[in-house]
């Protein structure tokens, strides 16, 4: 009979190689997948991992997109990872980097069509406020009454897609836009357009900012006594209120921190790439980004990784879906699968098998 | 708006949420938060659908649904029981993988219509004025469901099993040290909750809607989960937070169609919005009857 043995302390080595054995055993089974649904297997994974970095005719359009993606991911995990640190699950990310990207678009609309160079950066910070408002629902909820922070973010995901349906379809549709849903184009409004701050990169502002959030996150774990207090919360509650820690503060100080985050990623993506509020602008980044945080091990620098993985899936995706006639869906799925299996080789992290006699409980 | 059929609409919109909670709620009560219940869903609502089209029977779509749901959770529960993983993350992730297969396995049905479910009419009972067209006129999941919260009510009053399970619940140390198989009887309320989420979720496609489109049970299973808080934990009080919420579904449905003067955007929301406020009242209340070990894993030292 196996046996599992808890470690006194997780294994280094094994926290590295899980996220990369999760990695090869979703290309096994989605590589079957993709057998089963009729493509090539070699070929589809070939598409999602390979093509979009090397392939000679598409790569020039799709290796931007990797840090167009990534950003996004990235600075909405870091936010997430501190939060999941001390046992705080905002699962709403979503949720506030739509309210961010409204917020935000709707202060820089107030101010059309001023060519001001404190118009973007203003917009940036109202973005943040957006997000770290919607992310204080929960936080007041949870300190003030004891509500569900994870069940509070989730039903704010729904409230806020309503509030950007109704925002695109009426009071910031675009009075040029001949009644079609959808903001004035930012595109088209060089002061506040995030465009790429070099050309063919997908370097924007929103990926300056992830970069800066993976080392102020790195700073605030391992230097601060902030950091500090976060982990020990989440690692021994008891323990950290006995030394002063107070609760409320760390659940304000992380719900705000992942508000906030996510929603200057909303305010980046909305005057970069995707260049107006629309019904659909949000590509469903605060979802996928728990994802990342989970597989960079809520560790900044692993979510940098991660980041970069998961943006790569999105971009191959696509390319497969394109090429071999892949259904949308099975990315998805393979992101899904990812999670999974990494929450499954994570066991040999924190337990030692042990072959020996005795009794499944 | 006639009332009977308004409290009829409300029967049939409560059913699904009322299906997935009722078993949320045994697995909670077995002590394992299981996030997944809206992947679980909409793998049901997916799979019923298949196999009720490929059939031409509902029947079997509902039992194709049940085990399909069922044997997915049985990945939660092996992950969280045996791999011993982090429940909240791994219901995160069932239920996004419940999202992204049941896109792909659905993808093929867009479009498809439903092979209708006939409407049991009891007998005697359904020839009552008002309350007869109300009550007793519904399809036969109907009365599946409310036979299911009466059956998990009694179980976990009555029977043995139902207090091992509590027990379980309640603190996994000790109900091991009583030599009461925590893993198992874990795992199979983790079935079980995944069977009634499949059921709820083919309920949605094949008797709500009734087709086929991704992503349709829109958040149907994290209100399942809002509406076991609701209840703290007891049968009746699932029914009631299902029925309520139901309620709340069809008058803002009712109140759109009517084109009342407020926005649709605020309708459509108000159903979250209400989720939210039962949700603080409840948890303002202090009495919370939330099991011991909710959401702990257990792992055996000895």
């Amino acid at each position: 009979m196996i046996r599992l043995e808890k470690r006194p302390q997780p294994s280094r080595l094994w926290t590295v190689v899980t996220p990369l054995i999760a990695v090869v055993l979703t290309m096994v089974v989605g590589g079957i997948m993709f057998a089963l649904l009729g493509k090539p297997p070699l070929e589809a994974i070939r598409t999602i991992f390979w093509d979009p970095l090397f392939h000679p005719q598409f790569a020039g359009y799709s290796r931007p997109q990797l840090l167009v993606k990534a950003g996004p991911l990235i600075l909405i995990a870091i936010g997430l990872s501190i939060g999941f640190k001390a046992g705080i699950w905002n699962i709403g990310a979503e949720g506030q980097y739509i309210m961010g990207a409204v917020t935000g678009a709707a202060v820089g609309l107030a101010f059309y069509p001023s060519e001001s160079v404190l118009l973007f950066p203003l917009m940036v910070v109202a973005g943040a406020l957006g997000g770290w408002a919607w992310a204080m629902i929960p936080a007041v909820l949870k300190t003030r009454f004891g509500t569900n922070e994870i069940l509070v973010s989730l039903m704010l995901v729904y409230v806020a897609e309503n509030i950007l349906a109704s925002a695109s379809a009426s009071w910031l549709r675009s009075p040029e836009g001949m009644g079609f849903p959808g903001s004035r184009n930012f595109k088209q409004w060089p002061a506040v357009h995030n465009d790429e701050l070099i050309a063919n990169t997908g370097l924007h502002w929103g990926v300056v900012a992830a970069l800066i959030a993976v080392i102020a996150a790195y700073v605030l774990m391992a230097r601060h006594i902030q950091g500090y207090n976060i982990r020990l919360t989440g690692e021994a509650p008891r323990a950290a209120r006995f030394s002063g820690v107070s609760p409320a503060r760390i659940v304000f100080l992380c719900l705000g921190i992942s508000g906030a985050l996510a929603g200057a990623a909303g305010l980046f993506e909305v005057t970069g790439p995707a260049g107006q509020i629309t019904i659909d602008f949000n590509s469903g980044y605060g979802f996928t980004a728990i994802i990342v945080a989970f597989l960079g091990r809520l560790n900044p620098v692993g979510i940098l990784l991660a980041g970069l993985l998961m943006a790569l899936t999105y971009i191959g995706g696509e390319l497969a879906q394109l090429m071999l006639g892949l259904p949308g869906a099975s990315i998805q799925l393979f992101q899904g699968m990812l999670l999974f299996f990494l929450l499954a080789t994570d066991v040999f992290t924190n337990y030692r098998i042990r072959f020996a006699k005795g009794e499944l409980a | 708006m006639d009332p009977v059929l308004l409290v009829a609409s409300i029967m049939v919109s409560a059913t699904p949420i009322l299906l997935a909670a009722i078993g949320e709620m045994v697995v909670e009560k077995a002590g394992v938060l299981n996030l997944g219940v809206e992947g679980m869903m909409i793998t049901g609502a997916v799979v019923g659908f298949a196999a009720a089209v490929s059939t031409g029977s509902p029947v079997i779509g509902f039992a194709a649904a049940a085990l399909a749901s069922a044997v997915l959770s049985l990945s939660f529960g092996f992950l969280t029981q045996v791999l011993l993983s982090n429940q909240v993350a791994t219901g995160l992730g069932l239920t996004l993988v419940g999202l992204g297969l049941s896109a792909l396995v659905g993808a093929s049905f867009e479009g498809v219509r439903a092979p209708g479910l006939g409407k049991l009419w009891i007998p005697g009972l359904a020839e009552i004025p008002v309350i007869g067209p109300m009550v007793f006129r519904h399809d036969f999941m109907v009365y599946v469901s409310l036979a299911l919260v009466a059956g998990v009510w009694a179980f976990l009053k009555y029977t043995r099993a139902g207090l091992i399970l509590r027990a379980v619940g309640e603190d996994h140390e000790s109900a091991h040290a009583l030599g009461y198989k925590v893993v198992r009887v874990r795992l199979a309320a983790i079935f079980f909750g995944g069977a009634c989420a499949g059921l709820g979720g083919a309920y949605v496609s094949l008797v709500r809607v009734p087709q086929w489109t991704e992503g349709m049970t829109a958040g149907a299973g994290w209100i399942a989960l809002a509406i076991v808080v609701f209840a703290s934990w007891r049968p009746l009080g699932v029914l009631i937070g299902a029925y309520l919420f139901g309620g709340v579904t069809v008058l803002q449905l009712n109140l759109q169609a009517a084109g009342a003067k407020v926005p649709v955007e605020l309708l459509s929301m108000s159903p979250y919005v209400i989720t939210i406020l039962v949700l603080v009242v409840i948890s303002a209340r202090g009495v919370h009857g939330a099991p011991g070990s909710l959401g702990r894993s257990f792992h055996a030292s000895t």
